[in-house]
């Protein structure tokens, strides 16, 4: 019970991540079928997606989009500007280095959008970098898919051991 | 032999799990991730607070994906239309099916009859608001959730309901081999294209500032904002001509003649 309050409970996202990654990584190893270690391919990718997006959430934030100036984002705004002072050490360096930049640009016109505090808005690196990693999941999985489909066309099988013993008693073989 | 798989697989688990500790807590704004490390700022506190007076673009995840990791986002759509002429390599064969017809013989009772006119009707009421609403997301992507790669994702989506709700014929018809390859060509074609203008202009590949030269009534922050819209849509194109490409050869086993 020890154990699970101190390191299950406090870090169950990631233990998630892990457990997806070695059911993935288990059926790509040990199955028999190649669709099935396709399978484990995707659940393997997914566990990676979620580990990214989830080291890019932050409490009480919201979606990397900025939003118009309205009466809710102006009163988190007001809260957000007091927060600094009263968020103790921890947050110092960060914040001393972005208010320095907002003083910079003060003098421009006053836009439409609030400006940005880092605190509100999720991370969106990670998402950046798992969007792209999505398209290039379903480009590989495209790939294999189509790859395991000219095997079936020319083993007649998708079984793993099938497909090795028929190369083995000579080669493809158009009899199928 | 499987058991060494499964020993393998549980030891790169408990590895990976006795790393877990060292990872910053669930949703926590001050992990090195987010706030960066001994008070040097993370990159992504510098994309959440200047992106907008940088390309006047709201959502940060397209301003970063399109402008600041503009090279990465580039070879992504070549890595797509890669694997679409992977496919097309592998599968497409050119010669008719050795038994023509006879796997796939049309019900023409009255019950298939009846499903494909509910599943037809719904099709054509479904296929243009989902087309008009891929549209959107495309163009929307600078202010909303969405951008070229998921507008392209829906626009494709579409073609594969046409394919599947009615036929394959019927889809190809209105989206031939001919043009959804050339399809997938332009749309990288327009990507370098905006890097090669820049460079034509005296600047780095993809350096978008320097584009207000061309266009009319535009500063150099809004020609970042229009780029990215161009560059976009050519995402767009790739995508929903390489989505389409694979389901189509994968779907008829490259013959391009009956699909599911």
């Amino acid at each position: 019970m020890e154990f699970l309050n101190e390191h299950v409970v406090p870090y169950f996202n990631y233990w998630v991540y892990v457990i997806l990654l070695m059911i993935g990584m288990r059926a790509m190893i040990t199955k028999n079928n190649l669709i099935k270690k396709l399978i484990g391919m995707s659940i393997f990718q997914t566990a990676i997606i979620l580990l990214y997006v989830s080291i890019g959430t932050k409490s009480d934030s919201t979606i990397p989009i900025l939003e118009e100036k309205d009466e809710s984002a102006k009163a988190a705004l007001t809260q957000t500007a007091e927060s600094p002072q009263t968020s103790g050490d921890k947050s110092k360096g960060t914040d001393s280095g972005s208010g320095a930049e907002g003083e910079n640009k003060k003098k421009e016109k006053p836009s439409k959008y609030a400006k940005a505090q880092p605190d509100r808005f999720a991370n969106p690196l990670p998402h950046v970098l798992m969007l792209t990693a999505i398209v290039v999941g379903v480009s590989t999985l495209g790939v294999a898919l189509a790859i395991s489909q000219a095997i079936f066309r020319e083993f007649g099988s998708l079984e793993e051991d099938e497909i090795l013993t028929k190369i083995k008693q000579g080669g493809a073989g158009g009899d199928v | 032999m499987k058991w060494i798989g499964t020993i393998a697989t549980v030891i790169t688990g408990i590895l990976l799990l006795s790393a877990i500790p060292d990872f910053a807590h669930f949703g926590d704004p001050h992990s090195p991730a987010n706030a960066g490390v001994d008070g040097h700022a993370s990159i992504s506190q510098y994309f959440i607070t200047d992106t907008y007076t940088d390309t006047k673009v709201p959502n940060m995840v397209t301003a970063v994906l399109a402008d600041y990791r503009g090279y990465d986002t580039m070879f992504e759509t070549v890595v797509i239309f890669a694997a679409g002429i992977a496919i097309f390599a592998i599968l497409r064969s050119f010669s008719p099916a050795p038994t023509p017809s006879q796997s796939r013989v049309v019900d023409s009772s009255v019950d298939g009859d009846h499903q494909r006119i509910i599943i037809g009707t719904t099709c054509r009421l479904v296929i243009p608001v989902i087309q008009l609403f891929a549209l959107y997301v495309v163009a929307h992507g600078h202010y909303s959730p969405g951008g070229g790669f998921q507008g392209g994702v829906i626009l494709g989506a579409s073609f594969i309901l046409m394919a599947l709700g009615k036929d394959l014929g019927a889809a190809l018809g209105r989206f031939s081999e001919k043009s959804y390859l050339a399809l997938g060509c332009v749309g990288i074609l327009i990507y370098a294209g905006f890097g090669v203008m820049a460079q034509f202009l005296e600047r780095n590949f993809l350096d978008y500032e320097i584009l207000h030269h061309l266009m009319p009534a535009t500063g150099p922050v809004m020609a970042r904002s229009h780029s990215m819209l161009g560059v976009e849509v050519g995402v767009a194109f790739t995508v929903t001509a390489i989505m389409f490409a694979i389901y189509v050869n994968l779907s008829s086993k490259g013959r391009l003649d009956e699909g599911l």
